[in-house]
């Protein structure tokens, strides 16, 4: 297993969820977050890759670091 | 001693699954092994895919509603009460008129419910036809509605039936060329992905025949706050959207009941996505839009699943193992104007396609749902 220097301080769980589930999940999670909040998304969809560094792109927030886990990957996430 | 089957919810899923039980254990009925009682707080059962034609005159809200007595099996008991608490230890319900309730299985159908108040502005500034209440008020909204923008809002995901707010749009363009308006109306989707539809292939198929119809494609458009003041739809993405005409679709939720009872924490239901039982307590099932699975939240979801859930019960009442699954089996019709339409169908992990629209599938679909009363009353 991977590690990581951030320090989440939430975690969203969308493993096994397929697209857009995870993307969805975080879009609902970043709502209801103050500005500065770090999130980690976990999912197994292979189309988060994309997807979430292209929202997060268009709304402004910043993908920290992708952690590949063997059978999941952990996004990390900081909203602005 | 009789097993008492519970179902909770007078909707797709729970009429469906009642009616089967009574089909499946009619002798066990018969002869006093089994009972089984439907459980709901609207004495009406209320088929919802009639909301969508309503706002464009061609249905009412009355003809989506039928007495659950006329559609449920006389071997079936119908209790009409409010379930206001669910103890899964001691296998018993409360009931908001009647006390409580004791079960032995126990089926739960409640539904999502609808909350538009979650997002700032909607209730005040957004209409939608997604209940009886806001079909009828967005009816009247259309007939006076002749320039302007219209703009349709996915605002709520997950959200009942997928298809329906692209078939919205289809039909309010086709509405409106007939009724000589269109010119002077412009229509908006918006969609909180990257693309028009969660389902590439839809996605696909949508988003040109949106370009023929001149019909706006916002996409990455989730939106934050409606201005109903300066008929203004602000997006978390930074984008504004002058409206005079807002459908929304909006926030759904689960239900408090499932968190309350630890069957899920957000208010949908954690559940085996092939054999629809909890996750978290014995002999409780869960199916219809409530239950947390990766597929549409559609009728016809509910009603593959409530066949499952029946083969289910019915086995472990006669004290075998079941063996019937659910797998993933879903089909959604789509209407793509006011005369033509086409339908997906696709299961767990596979990828539907769309076909050309036709008339013959328009007429497919209003006749599934005239003859939807005959399915609900496990007829068909
Ligand atoms: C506009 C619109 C168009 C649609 N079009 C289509 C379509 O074309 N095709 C398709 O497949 N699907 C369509 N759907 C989706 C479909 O209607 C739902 O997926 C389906 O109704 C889900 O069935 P259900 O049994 O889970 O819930 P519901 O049918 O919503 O039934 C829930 C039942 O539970 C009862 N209830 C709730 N809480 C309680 C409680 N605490 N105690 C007792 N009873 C309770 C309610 O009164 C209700 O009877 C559409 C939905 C909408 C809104």
């Amino acid at each position: 297993m991977s590690e990581t220097e951030h320090e989440p301080d939430v975690t969203v769980d969308s493993r096994g969820a397929t697209c857009p589930g995870p993307l969805m999940d975080l879009i609902g999670k970043v709502k209801e977050s103050d500005p500065g909040t770090v999130i980690e998304l976990q999912t197994s969809d292979d189309g988060s890759k994309s997807d979430v560094p292209e929202w997060l792109d268009e709304a402004g927030h910043d993908l920290l670091e992708v952690v590949d886990h063997d059978d999941y990957w952990s996004m990390y996430v900081e909203t602005n | 001693m009789t097993e008492h089957i519970v179902v909770v919810g007078g909707g797709t899923g729970g009429t469906v699954l009642a009616n089967r039980l009574a089909e499946k254990l009619g002798p066990e009925i018969e002869r006093g092994d089994a009972r089984v009682t439907l459980v709901s707080d609207d004495p009406d059962h209320v088929y919802k895919p009639t909301f969508l034609y309503v706002p464009f005159g061609k249905k009412t809200v009355e003809d989506a509603k039928r007495p659950l007595s006329d559609l449920v099996d006389r071997a079936v008991d119908i209790e009409i009460d409010r379930v206001t608490g669910i103890d899964t230890d001691g296998k018993r319900l409360s009931l908001r008129d009647g006390g409580s309730m004791a079960y032995d299985q126990l089926a739960l159908a409640l539904g999502a419910q609808l909350v538009p108040e979650e997002l700032p502005g909607l209730a005040e500034g957004g209409h939608h036809f997604y209940g009886p209440d806001g079909a009828d008020a967005l009816r009247d909204e259309m007939a006076e509605f002749t320039e302007g923008h219209l703009v349709l809002s996915v605002i709520g995901t997950p959200h009942m039936c997928p298809a329906a707010p692209v078939e919205f749009v289809m039909m309010a363009d086709a509405w409106f060329r007939e009724r000589g308006l269109r010119e002077d109306v412009e229509i908006t989707y918006t969609y909180p992905i990257q693309r028009a539809h969660a389902i590439q292939n839809v996605a696909d198929w949508a988003s040109e025949a949106f370009e023929e119809r001149d019909i706006n494609v916002e996409t990455f458009f989730n939106a934050d706050e409606v201005d109903p003041e300066d008929g203004v739809l602000h997006s978390m993405e930074g984008k504004e959207l002058d409206y005079d005409l807002l459908v929304g679709i909006p926030p759904h939720k689960g239900s408090d009941l499932v968190t309350e009872a630890g069957l899920g924490d957000d208010g949908w239901a954690d559940v085996d996505k092939h054999t629809l039982e909890s996750d978290h307590a014995e002999d409780v099932y869960v199916l219809g839009d409530l239950a947390d699975v990766p597929t549409s939240k559609a009728g016809s979801v509910a009603h593959y699943e409530a066949g499952a859930v029946a083969d289910r019960i019915a086995s472990r009442t006669r004290g075998q193992t079941p063996t019937a699954t659910y797998d993933g089996k879903t089909v959604c019709f789509i209407e793509s104007g006011m005369d033509e339409a086409t339908f997906v169908e696709f299961e767990y992990g596979s990828t539907p396609t769309v076909r050309e629209p036709s008339k013959p599938v328009h007429w497919a679909k209003l006749g599934y749902n005239e003859s939807y009363w005959l399915t609900a009353r496990g007829l068909l």
